[in-house]
C-alpha cells in the first residue's frame, strides 16, 4: 500500500486546503496523473500523483481545514500489489497444522511489523545513504524510492549521481526535522537551532515557525483576502531569500535587431494563434545558454549547490489582482519555439486563474523576470530559493548604439542576471549572459 | 455590424483578460496598454480572442489598428 | 490510575484483592483450575494474596508445594499437558532462575518441538521488582528474560483492572502465559469499573494523554510515570503515558503511535537499561518510527548494579519519578 502525501507545493508553500478530488476508490491512476485539487494562498493547484496504481481509499474529504504538506490524503495500491506480504522467516521454524492457530507463530508475527504499513511513509532514507547522496551531489527530493518499504536506496542514488565539488559540513538535526526540512526544500545549514546542544529539531524550521499561533484559521476565500494571503507568502520567500542567498548583481545591453526581424518575418506568414512573442525566444536563449553554463541550473540544498539534469525555466506572471507566482516550464530546453509559446500561453492563463500544478510551482530550477514591453529599463531580481540564480529582462525599447563606428536607432533590452554567490561568481555570471547575448543573435536557431 | 455591437464584442472579450475593468472606466480613444497595464501576451490573447468570435483575421501589419477601442472597432467595422 | 468510564459505578479495592478476586473466580469457575506454590495454601501466600482461599476450596485446589522451584513447576507443566489449567505462583522472579529449564526449555518448547500436539496451558504468576530491602538475591526486575523467548506471553498488570481481569484470559490461552505482579503494588488500592470483565492480555493502553512527550513503562512504573507526567503538567509539559501491559509481544502499533504523536521519548523501565526491555522499546521506534524523532530518546531504568540492601542506596538504584521527571526535561531542552 503506498500513501500518497500533499507533495510539495513550491519552497515556501506548505500548507493547502483540499477542495475537490478528481479521483475515486478504484480507479486507476498513472504517472503524472492529476487527482486532486488544493487551494493556497497563490490560487488552486492541480496535484499530480507520481506513482501508479490503484485508488484505494481517500483518507480525506475537501474541507477548509489547511493541510501540511506532507499529510496523508490518499491510500494507493500498487497494479501488482494484493495483500501486505508477510515477513520471510516469521513462522520459527515451527511445522504446524494448519487447523490449529498456533500461538508461537501469532507471537512473532505480531512482534514482527505488521504494523509497517501503516507507520511507513514514502519516501525515506535512511542516515548513510543520505550520506552517500550529500556525497554524490545527489538530490534526495528528486529521487524515485525504489526500495520495498518505500525507501530510496543505494542504488537510486547511485544512479542519479552527477560529480561534484567538496561536500560542506552536515548539519545536525533530528530525523524528524530532516524529513521535514527535505519535504519543504529548507536548507537545513542556514536554519539556527533554539536548543542549547545545537541540534535542529522540527519546530526550528523556518515555515513552521512562521505559521501563526493559532493553526486552525481557515483559508481565505476572498480575492482580497487571498491576495493578502499571497503578499504574505511572497514576503516570506523574499525575506528568506535575502536573509540566507549573497546575491551578486550582473547587467548587459543586448541587440535584439536581429531578433525582432526575424519575429515579425516570421509573424507575417502566421495566424493570430500562432504567432511568436519575445517572451518565448528570450525564455529559450535562456535555456540553452543554461546548457552551456549549468551552474545556473539547480538548488541549494543541505549547504551544497545540486545541479540539476533537467531545465525547467520558472516564469514570473504577474497577476492582475497583485501578487506574482512564477510556475515552471518544464524541460525548457527540449521545446521548439512553437512548443515554448504554446507552453507559455497555457501556462500564464492558468497562472492567471489559479489553476497550477504543484510540479509547476516546485520544479523550477532557475526563473525568468520580464518586465516586458512597458516597465522600466532594468530589473534586480531577488532569487527564489532554493533556486541559485535569476534572469530578468527589462523593457524591450530603442536606443541609440554604435554600430561600425556610427550611432544607429536599434531595438535592445537591458538583460540582467542575479546570481547565488556561493555556488557562482561574476566570471561564470558574464559566460552566462555572453551566452543568452549569441544565442539571440541568431533567432533562427532558436 | 454597428459599432456598438463591434465595441460590444471588444468589450467582451477584454473581460476574459482583464475581469476586474468596467467598461465605464476604460477612454476609448487611449492607449489600451497603458490604461489597463495589459502585457503583450494579454494583447495577443486579446487579439486572438476578437479573431475567434468575429472570424475577422488580424494580420501582424495590421495590429496597430487595435492600440485603442475606438481603433479596433473600425477595423472590425470594415 | 485512570478510570475508563467515569461515569458507571466503580469498586475500589487493593491490587492484591484484585489478584485474590481473579484466582478465587477462576478456581471457583473451573474445575481445571487450581493454584500451587510455596506457601500459597495453609499461609495464605508469603505476599497474603491467596489468604482465605485454602479454607474455602480445600487442599486439593489450593495446593501447597515442596521448596523446589524446579520440582513444582514442571509438575505444574505435567497438569497443564495432562489436562489442567493450573496456576504456578513461583514466589519471585528471583527463584524462577531455579525453574528456567522447566519455562524457557518445556513449557515455551512443547507445542513446536512436539509438531503442535502439544499445548502447555500453563498461568505462571510471580512477583518481580524491588523497593522492600530485600537484597540483592531478591529485587530483581528479569522480565525482559521471559519477553525474550518465542513460545511464552509475558504480562505485566500495573492497575486494578488488569490485576484482576488478566488472570481470567491468561487461563483461557492454550499456551504458557507469565503474569508478573510488582510487588510494591500488592498494598495500592485503586478503583476499576463495576462491570468490568476480561480483559485482553497483547496489547497497550494509554493511561494519560499528552502532546508533548511520550512515557512508555509498565508494571510497578507505572504510578511513577504517572507521577512524573503531573509534575511536567505544572511546567507545562503535557506528557503522554502509555502503560505496555503485554510484554511479550510488545504492542508495536501503540508504541508508534504514541511516538507519532509526540515525537519524544522517554522510557521507564526498572530492569538495567543494557540488554533489556527498554533496549527492545528503542530498537522497535527506530525501525519503524524513526522520523517522527524530533529528540534524542532517554531511558531511565536502574543503575547497572546491583540491587542495594540499605534503603537510601536502594532507592537511589531504583527509576524514581524524579529521574523521569529530568528526563523529559533534558529531552526538552528545558
Amino acid at each position: 500500500m503506498i500513501e500518497f502525501k500533499l507533495p510539495s507545493l513550491g519552497a515556501d508553500m506548505d500548507e493547502a486546503m483540499l477542495v475537490a478530488w478528481l479521483v475515486a476508490p478504484g480507479d486507476i491512476v498513472e504517472r503524472g496523473q492529476v487527482i486532486a485539487e488544493v487551494e493556497t494562498d497563490k490560487g488552486i493547484i492541480e496535484i499530480e500523483c507520481w506513482e501508479e496504481g490503484y485508488v484505494d481509499e481517500l483518507l480525506l474529504e475537501p474541507s477548509p481545514t489547511k493541510l501540511s504538506v506532507g499529510t496523508p490524503i490518499a491510500l494507493l495500491r500498487s497494479i501488482d500489489d494484493s495483500a501486505p506480504a508477510r515477513r520471510a522467516g516469521a513462522h520459527d521454524g515451527a511445522i504446524i497444522d494448519a487447523a490449529d492457530p498456533v500461538e508461537a507463530t501469532d507471537e512473532t508475527e505480531a512482534i514482527g511489523t505488521d504494523g509497517e504499513d501503516e507507520a511507513l511513509a514514502a519516501p525515506r532514507i535512511s542516515p548513510p545513504i543520505r550520506h552517500l547522496a550529500h556525497e554524490l551531489g545527489v538530490d534526495i527530493s528528486r529521487l524515485e524510492p525504489t526500495g520495498d518499504r518505500g525507501e530510496i536506496t543505494r542504488d537510486d542514488v547511485r544512479s542519479a549521481s552527477v560529480p561534484m565539488s567538496a561536500p560542506n559540513e552536515r548539519p545536525r538535526a533530528t530525523p524528524r526535522a530532516r524529513q521535514v526540512a527535505m519535504e519543504r526544500g529548507i536548507d537545513l545549514l542556514a536554519v539556527t537551532p533554539s536548543r542549547r546542544d545545537g541540534l535542529i529539531v522540527e519546530e526550528d524550521l523556518p515555515a513552521a515557525s512562521e505559521k501563526p499561533a493559532d493553526a486552525t484559521v481557515e483559508l481565505p476565500i476572498n480575492e482580497r483576502d487571498r491576495g493578502q494571503a499571497m503578499r504574505g507568502a511572497i514576503a516570506r520567500s523574499m525575506e528568506r531569500s535575502k536573509r540566507e542567498i549573497p546575491h551578486y548583481y550582473l547587467g548587459t545591453q543586448i541587440d535584439l535587431a536581429a531578433m525582432m526581424s526575424w519575429i515579425e518575418e516570421a509573424n507575417d506568414d502566421r495566424s493570430l494563434t500562432k504567432r511568436i512573442l519575445p517572451a518565448a525566444l528570450l525564455l529559450r536563449a535562456v535555456a540553452l545558454a543554461l546548457r552551456e553554463v549549468p551552474d545556473f541550473n539547480g538548488h541549494w540544498i543541505d549547504g551544497a549547490f545540486r545541479p540539476s539534469q533537467d531545465i525547467h525555466l520558472g516564469v514570473a506572471v504577474s497577476l492582475r489582482t497583485g501578487g506574482l507566482v512564477a510556475p515552471a516550464i518544464v524541460n525548457a530546453d527540449r521545446l521548439d519555439l512553437d512548443e515554448m509559446m504554446v507552453s507559455l500561453t497555457d501556462l500564464v492563463a492558468r497562472a492567471r486563474s489559479g489553476r497550477l500544478r504543484s510540479s509547476e510551482m516546485s520544479d523550477a530550477t532557475i526563473t525568468v523576470t520580464s518586465l516586458g514591453d512597458r516597465g522600466v529599463d532594468i530589473v534586480f531580481p531577488i532569487i527564489v530559493p532554493p533556486q541559485v540564480a535569476m534572469v530578468g529582462f527589462g523593457r524591450i525599447a530603442q536606443r541609440p548604439v554604435v554600430v561600425d563606428e556610427s550611432v544607429v536607432v536599434h531595438t535592445v533590452v537591458d538583460a540582467s542576471l542575479t546570481a547565488d554567490h556561493r555556488v557562482t561568481d561574476g566570471h561564470r555570471g558574464g559566460l552566462f549572459l555572453l551566452a543568452i547575448d549569441r544565442l539571440l543573435q541568431e533567432p533562427d536557431k532558436l | 455590424m454597428t459599432t456598438d455591437e463591434a465595441k460590444e464584442i471588444i468589450f467582451d472579450v477584454l473581460s476574459n483578460i482583464a475581469p476586474e475593468v468596467s467598461p465605464d472606466e476604460v477612454e476609448h480613444d487611449v492607449d489600451l496598454s497603458e490604461q489597463l497595464d495589459l502585457d503583450s501576451m494579454d494583447y495577443l490573447n486579446w487579439l486572438i480572442g476578437i479573431s475567434e468570435v468575429t472570424g475577422v483575421e488580424i494580420p501582424q501589419r495590421d495590429a496597430s489598428h487595435f492600440l485603442t477601442i475606438d481603433g479596433a472597432a473600425s477595423y472590425l467595422l470594415r | 490510575m485512570t478510570v475508563t468510564q467515569p461515569q458507571s459505578a466503580t469498586v475500589t479495592m487493593t491490587y492484591r484483592e484484585a489478584v485474590r478476586e481473579g484466582i478465587r473466580d477462576a478456581v471457583a469457575g473451573d474445575d481445571r483450575v487450581f493454584l500451587m506454590g510455596e506457601d500459597v495454601g495453609r499461609y495464605g501466600g508469603c505476599y497474603a494474596v491467596s489468604k482465605g482461599l485454602f479454607d474455602e476450596f480445600g487442599e486439593e485446589r489450593i495446593r501447597d508445594t515442596p521448596l523446589s522451584e524446579s520440582g513444582f513447576v514442571g509438575a505444574g507443566i505435567g497438569a497443564a499437558l495432562g489436562g489442567m489449567r493450573p496456576i504456578v505462583e513461583v514466589m519471585t522472579v528471583n527463584f524462577s532462575l531455579l525453574a528456567l529449564d522447566q519455562i524457557v526449555n518445556t513449557a515455551a518448547l512443547y507445542l513446536h518441538m512436539s509438531g503442535g500436539q502439544f499445548n502447555v496451558p500453563i498461568v505462571i504468576r510471580m512477583v518481580t521488582g524491588a523497593g522492600r530491602q530485600l537484597g540483592a538475591q531478591h529485587s530483581h526486575s528479569l522480565e525482559a528474560w521471559f519477553a525474550h523467548v518465542p513460545g511464552l506471553k509475558v504480562v505485566a498488570p500495573a492497575t486494578i483492572e488488569d490485576a484482576r481481569w488478566m488472570l481470567a484470559t491468561a487461563l483461557e490461552d492454550p499456551d504458557p502465559v507469565i503474569i508478573f505482579e510488582h510487588a510494591a503494588l500488592y498494598g495500592t488500592s485503586g478503583e476499576m469499573p463495576a462491570d468490568s470483565g476480561p480483559v485482553d492480555i497483547d496489547t497497550a493502553r494509554i493511561r494519560r494523554s499528552g502532546d508533548d512527550v511520550s512515557i512508555i513503562t509498565h508494571g510497578g512504573s507505572l504510578h511513577k510515570a504517572l507521577t512524573a507526567a503531573e509534575e511536567l503538567a505544572a511546567s507545562g509539559i503535557s506528557a503522554e503515558v502509555l502503560d505496555l501491559r503485554s510484554l511479550r509481544p510488545l504492542d508495536s502499533e501503540a508504541i508508534i503511535r504514541t511516538v507519532s504523536r509526540t515525537h519524544r521519548l522517554v522510557i521507564v523501565d526498572e530492569g538495567w537499561k543494557s540488554v533489556g526491555l527498554s533496549a527492545e522499546v528503542l530498537a522497535r521506534v527506530v525501525e519503524d518510527a524513526m522520523w517522527e524523532l524530533d529528540a534524542p530518546v532517554k531511558r531511565v531504568c536502574s543503575v547497572e548494579v546491583p540491587i542495594p540492601y540499605a534503603r537510601h542506596m536502594e532507592e537511589e538504584a531504583l527509576p524514581q519519578v524524579h529521574d523521569i521527571v529530568v528526563a523529559a526535561l533534558e529531552i526538552l531542552d528545558r
